[in-house]
């Protein structure tokens, strides 16, 4: 199941549909880290709303593509974590420390214009 | 409402079961979606089967990265105390030397977060594993359907339970030996 990258203005959004397999996190991890040089994003917004299970090898492919993105110059938050998710997460012992989650799609949006406002400021002064 | 209650609770008289053969990775999605199915057909929460097929999301990947191949088996049981989801993953890998530091955070031979079988422990209520040198591992990890939980108690590695209701509520009476 791939997921499918939306280009939306300066952001990529990678809306997950289904249940992944480890391949499916590798190539989305992947082909987010190429385009968000093809489209010279900014940020780079995952959407987890329809993940029901974030296991350890999600998670930490998740942090692996903030990681790159963040690398390649760009913004990368998580969203949709749903609470059940999030519990079964910390039992495990999974905090996605250093990775920014928000709760959803819209909140996303608007952190990401947060975050590369502030960005842009920094980089090109008063 | 009343009726549904009582087909659902004779739903879970019965033994329902599945087991799912894990050689890649597909498996795994496989073999916890089908414990997700088995513990929201019987009596389990949202959160109880979301614990449940996390931890089979975990046991699904030791076994193709530690052995290779190996199967996951799911069973729910209607007891006089409860219902419970039992769920046995077993291979013919090489086996684990130190099951005690494989319990450990942290403890990982495979580049992993070394989450993974600390962290199925968390999730369940009971977890017992048994691992041979080049015969294979076995897990087994048990969850009580609606917070029939061990977790008051303190987490034991091995650990049998036996359930009174009390006059106050739920007692639980430790009848196994703890490890930890």
């Amino acid at each position: 199941m791939q997921v499918p990258i939306l280009k939306q203005g300066p952001y990529l959004i990678a809306s997950v549909q289904a249940a992944l397999r480890d391949a499916d996190l590798i190539a989305l991890r992947n082909a987010l880290t190429e385009q968000v040089g093809t489209y010279r994003s900014r940020g780079v917004i995952v959407d987890v709303t329809a993940m029901d299970v974030l296991d350890s090898f999600a998670c930490r492919t998740l942090s692996e593509i903030a990681s790159m993105i963040r690398l390649r110059g760009a913004q990368t938050v998580i969203v949709g974590i749903q609470p059940e998710v999030a519990f079964s997460m910390v039992q495990l012992g999974l905090k996605l420390e250093g990775v920014a989650t928000v709760l959803d799609l819209e909140e996303g949006l608007k952190y990401m214009e947060r975050r590369t406002k502030r960005m842009d400021h920094g980089r090109y002064g008063k | 409402m009343l009726h549904m209650t009582k087909t659902q609770s004779a739903e879970c008289s019965r033994v329902r079961q599945a087991t799912v053969p894990v050689t890649s990775d597909v498996d795994i999605v496989l073999a916890r979606q089908r414990g997700r199915e088995l513990a929201s057909e019987a009596e389990f929460t949202a959160v109880e089967s979301t614990f449940i097929a996390t931890a089979i999301s975990e046991l699904g990947r030791n076994i193709l990265q530690h052995a290779g191949e190996g199967e996951v088996s799911i069973r729910i049981e209607k007891q006089e105390d409860g219902t419970v989801l039992i769920v046995v993953a077993r291979d013919h890998g090489p086996g684990i030397p130190n099951v005690n530091r494989a319990l450990q955070d942290g403890f990982s031979t495979s580049g992993g977060l070394g989450l993974g079988l600390p962290g199925v422990r968390r999730l369940m209520d009971e977890f017992e594993i048994v691992s041979h040198r080049n015969h294979g591992t076995t897990v087994i990890a048990k969850k009580w359907a609606r917070g029939c939980t061990i977790g008051r108690l303190g987490r034991t590695a091995r650990a049998s339970f036996e359930r009174r209701d009390g006059a106050a509520g739920r007692k639980f009476a430790a009848v196994g030996s703890a490890t930890r």
